[in-house]
């Protein structure tokens, strides 16, 4: 009969849900040894925006030494805010692991993150690079300063980013895309420090000034300078080190902008324990050990950049490059003014 | 000769008197499930209509969306052009012609598809740019200040986006001419025409519902694609998605802009049903294997002509990401890739079989029971296809965790228990679906359209009917294009980034998830390993499906 067979159809489709659901229940499920195991540490969970290359020697290195269990799973910035806000308080994550000061800011804005006491942190991570309330902390710092030909630019030319805008560089410029927030964070920082009408003659400058369409990526940005594409540009110095360690003959040098005009534009990658926490105590640890010294050669040496706890030198590599004076200023103000800055760079063509 | 012949309005058929008296309840609560699980994003989209989000949608009016939407305009129009050119030309040749080497480019003009767009687009880059081989050769060789004739980024992204693309269009294309065979051919001739003419004029019109599926499938894609857009700096409407995501913060314009851009689509889409009007595509079953038999030079040039786009399209790309892994095999292999290898064919499998199921009792279920309301609902059901990745994933997941919340809210408030439904397997097999099924979808709702309502009249006049009927009568019938869609699902699947990423249960990454890991970090090259191993395990249901199908 046609009606009884349609019919069954609901009912196949229910069986069908509660199969789904059923493998989504055992999915979950705990292994119920945990309770026979001698008291194994509760593991910590993690939801890290920073690929998995860079921070699993870390945990590894912690589990190794605390035997406490680091459990992960990686995602961009933003899909893992908001993983975090559409959870609420069934999230099982108890740290967020993130790069980009804007994207710490608005994570401690949307109210998925909780302020921390430690006084390990306090001592060890730099006020101005921390939430001003203790949301979030950082735990390696990146500098995004200026690269030049060695073959055909006298460093004594080179002034700071807004320098960069003056014609003399017409058609020697390479910048990345406006869509990475890096540049979204200088352009905020340049906002906060100088103006937003300042910024904007200085954006429309360097648009004046570009070589050639905006690159997607940094280290295709230093490959076009060794080519004699552009002759300067900005990028994360960390890219640049990668290309000298291939090749240590790389004619393109790090230029560090003075004090005077503003000091060198630096972001963070950070962390901070997620309102929702089931194991804040296990998460503040964690965050804890990351800040002293063996985790921070770990964290800053395996990427190339620098560790936020000032008393770790960074890599040999980086060392070479010479010290520089990172602008003073809160890198949280980054995320305050990213809104601005993309709409000023829309407004200057800065595709 | 069955051709597209128009239908008088009032030759209502069975099956809508039958639905009509409502005997058939059953399959308008299946399809208002399936398209309420797979619209589940979209309604999320559409709650974020009553969000005010300040000033940012004068700024993108008056800033962004200019260049957005002339830059997609230009993207769709020239990836359709190019992928049904040699989408249709490439599957009609190996369908209906003899030459050399017609079995092997039958699989292999496939493998495109199993490579992401971005790591095509990568690789192409890494050939053709500036510091590529090729520009510094020709500086080299005509100076340094000669302008090297380059593609731009509109070009780059429509050639990339067209050749990983055109598969989509061959394979369902290739089913339709095989089954169409050479008889329209023939019987054009005997009227007098041409073979060419015989093509154009009979064979062309005859696959039209095969054509606008692959081809709506391409467009689809490549509205929803961020990733090699991205890479070649082309502004399109799903980089002003992102920027507003990811830029302005703002996802609730995020979501505002990606409903407009469904809406194009259902538009463009209930255009195409218009224009095609009621005309009606029968199988001329008994098609024979028997093929066109061509000149010398005819042949050689059909060869030739099949293995440049699988140079261009495949050899050299896959070549150079082979070079790439090699040189990062040391840094990069190491045990846990079985483990990723496994994710992915498991993941892939699962959602490939249970997307396929869905769309065959969605498709059937529409036709059983075709109101205006379960047409309407299965449209809608297969539109996640046109939405960017990562805006589809959060609004999927949005409301999923929504229900588990909820749950765990009023039902278990005391018990003590915490159930997460999201970071299970279901989940993520959910929102494949939500974003796949136009892929599953589309080859068999077109193949169902050749089945005649007088094989199912005369089965139900024998007592069969329901789900025997479509047990009995369609699949059979459907196989080729059943096949075609697991394919299809498989292959997307197993390159499929951002919904994986955001609600795969954890320890469950896939080779995808391991290219992201090294290309977010700029690290190309060592992410050539896991691009490579996503093509060796494409290779094999591509090979295995296309021989039984050939």
């Amino acid at each position: 009969m046609p009606n009884s067979l349609s019919a069954r159809i609901p009912g196949f489709t229910a069986l069908a849900i509660a199969c789904l659901l059923v493998a989504c229940g055992a999915d979950n499920s705990e292994p119920a040894a945990t309770t026979a195991a001698d008291k194994a540490p509760e593991p910590v969970v993690v939801y890290s925006a920073r690929a998995e290359q860079l921070i699993k020697p870390i945990f590894d290195a912690y589990t190794a030494e605390t035997g406490v269990e680091v459990r992960y799973t990686t995602d961009s910035e933003q899909p893992l805010i908001q993983k975090l806000l559409a959870e609420g308080q069934t999230t099982p994550a108890d740290l967020l692991l993130t790069v980009d000061a804007g994207n710490l800011w608005y994570a401690a804005e949307k109210g998925v993150l909780r302020p921390v006491r430690s006084d390990v942190l306090q001592a060890d991570i730099p006020e101005h690079l921390r939430d001003p309330e203790n949301q979030w902390f950082a735990m390696s710092v990146r500098a995004r300063t200026i690269v030049y030909d060695t073959r055909s630019v006298d460093p004594a030319d080179l002034k700071g980013y807004a320098d960069l805008a003056d014609p003399k560089w017409a058609g020697k410029l390479c910048l990345r895309t406006s869509a990475k927030v890096y540049n979204q964070s200088l352009v905020a920082m340049l906002i906060a420090s100088l103006g937003e009408r300042r910024t904007e003659e200085i954006v429309r400058g360097w648009v004046a000034n570009l070589a050639t369409d905006v690159f997607s990526n940094d280290t295709k940005l230093i490959e076009a300078i060794e080519a004699g594409q552009c002759q300067v540009g900005i990028v994360n110095t960390y890219y640049f080190g990668r290309l000298q360690k291939e090749n240590p003959d790389i004619p393109v040098a790090i230029f560090w902008p003075a004090a005077d005009t503003g000091g060198v534009h630096v972001n963070v990658s950070g962390a901070g324990v997620t309102r929702h926490a089931k194991n804040p105590e296990g998460a503040i640890a964690l965050l804890d050990w990351m800040s002293q010294p063996k985790a921070q050669k770990l964290l800053g040496g395996e990427n190339m950049e620098y560790p936020a706890n000032p008393t770790v030198a960074a890599h040999p590599m980086v060392v070479a490059w010479g010290e520089f004076s990172a602008s003073p200023m809160n890198v949280a103000r980054a995320g305050e003014f990213q809104a601005d800055a993309v709409k000023l760079m829309d407004r200057a063509g800065y595709r | 000769m069955q051709g597209p012949t128009a239908v008088p309005a009032q030759a209502v058929d069975a099956s809508v008197r039958a639905a009509r008296s409502g005997r058939h309840a059953g399959f308008g609560w299946l399809v208002a499930l399936i398209a309420l699980i797979a619209s589940a994003p979209l309604l999320v989209a559409l709650s974020s209509l009553f969000v005010d989000t300040g000033d940012i949608w004068s700024h993108l009016l008056t800033y962004v969306l200019p260049e957005a939407f002339t830059n997609t305009l230009l993207l769709v129009a020239g990836v359709a052009t190019i992928t049904s050119l040699l989408g249709v030309s490439l599957a009609w040749f190996v369908a209906t012609c003899e030459f050399p080497g017609r079995r092997f480019f039958a699989w292999a003009l496939l493998l495109p598809m199993a490579m992401p767009g971005y790591v095509l687009g990568f690789a192409l880059a890494a050939l053709f740019e500036y510091t590529g081989p090729l520009q510094s050769g020709w500086r080299a060789t005509f100076g340094a200040d000669t302008e090297f004739p380059g593609l731009g980024p509109a070009g780059a992204s429509i050639l990339t986006l067209s050749l990983v693309l055109y598969p989509y269009v061959f394979l369902i294309c290739r089913q339709a001419f095989a089954s169409q065979g050479v008889r329209g051919i023939e019987v054009a001739q005997s009227c007098g025409f041409r073979p060419v003419q015989g093509f154009f004029r009979v064979s062309l019109p005859l696959a039209r519902p095969w054509i606008v599926a692959g081809v709506s499938l391409a467009i689809m894609e490549c509205l929803a694609d961020f990733g090699t857009v991205q890479l070649f700096n082309f502004t399109t409407f799903t980089t002003a998605i992102y920027r507003s995501w990811y830029g302005l913060f703002s996802l609730q314009s995020a979501l505002q802009l990606s409903l407009v851009l469904v809406t194009l689509v259902l538009g463009a889409l209930l255009l195409e049903k218009r224009f095609r009007g009621a005309s009606r595509y029968t199988s001329t079953a008994s098609a024979g294997h028997s093929r066109l038999e061509l000149g010398k030079p005819q042949r050689l040039s059909v060869s030739l002509y099949c293995a440049a786009v699988l140079f261009v399209a495949f050899v050299l790309p896959a070549s150079l990401i082979l070079v790439w892994s090699v040189r990062s095999f040391g840094v990069e292999f190491d045990a846990r890739y079985w483990h990723l290898a496994g994710n992915t064919l498991m993941l892939a499998t699962m959602a490939a079989a249970l997307i396929t199921t869905v769309a065959v009792l969605l498709a059937f279920a529409v036709r059983y029971a075709p109101g205006r309301m379960n047409q309407a609902l299965a449209r809608i059901a297969t539109l996640g296809y046109a939405i960017p990745g990562t805006v589809l994933a959060v609004g999927f997941f949005v409301p999923v965790a929504a229900l588990s919340r909820w749950i765990n809210g009023t039902l278990l408030s005391d018990s003590g228990t915490v159930v997460a439904l999201q970071g299970g397997l279901s989940v993520v097999l959910l929102a494949y679906m939500a974003r796949y099924l136009a892929v599953a979808h589309g080859p068999i709702d077109s193949a169902l359209l050749r089945i005649k309502s007088s094989i199912e009249d005369a089965a139900r006049g024998m007592g069969v009917s329901g789900l025997r009927l479509l047990g009995r009568v369609h699949v059979p019938i459907l196989r080729p294009a059943i096949v075609t869609a697991l394919l299809l699902v498989f292959v997307d699947v197993m390159k499929e980034l951002p919904i994986t990423l955001m609600t795969r249960p954890f320890g469950w990454d896939t080779l995808a998830v391991r290219v992201f890991q090294l290309t977010t970090e700029g690290e190309w090259q060592r992410a050539a390993l896991p691009a490579l191993a996503i093509v060796l395990a494409g290779l094999v249901p591509v090979v295995i499906l296309s021989r039984r199908n050939d």
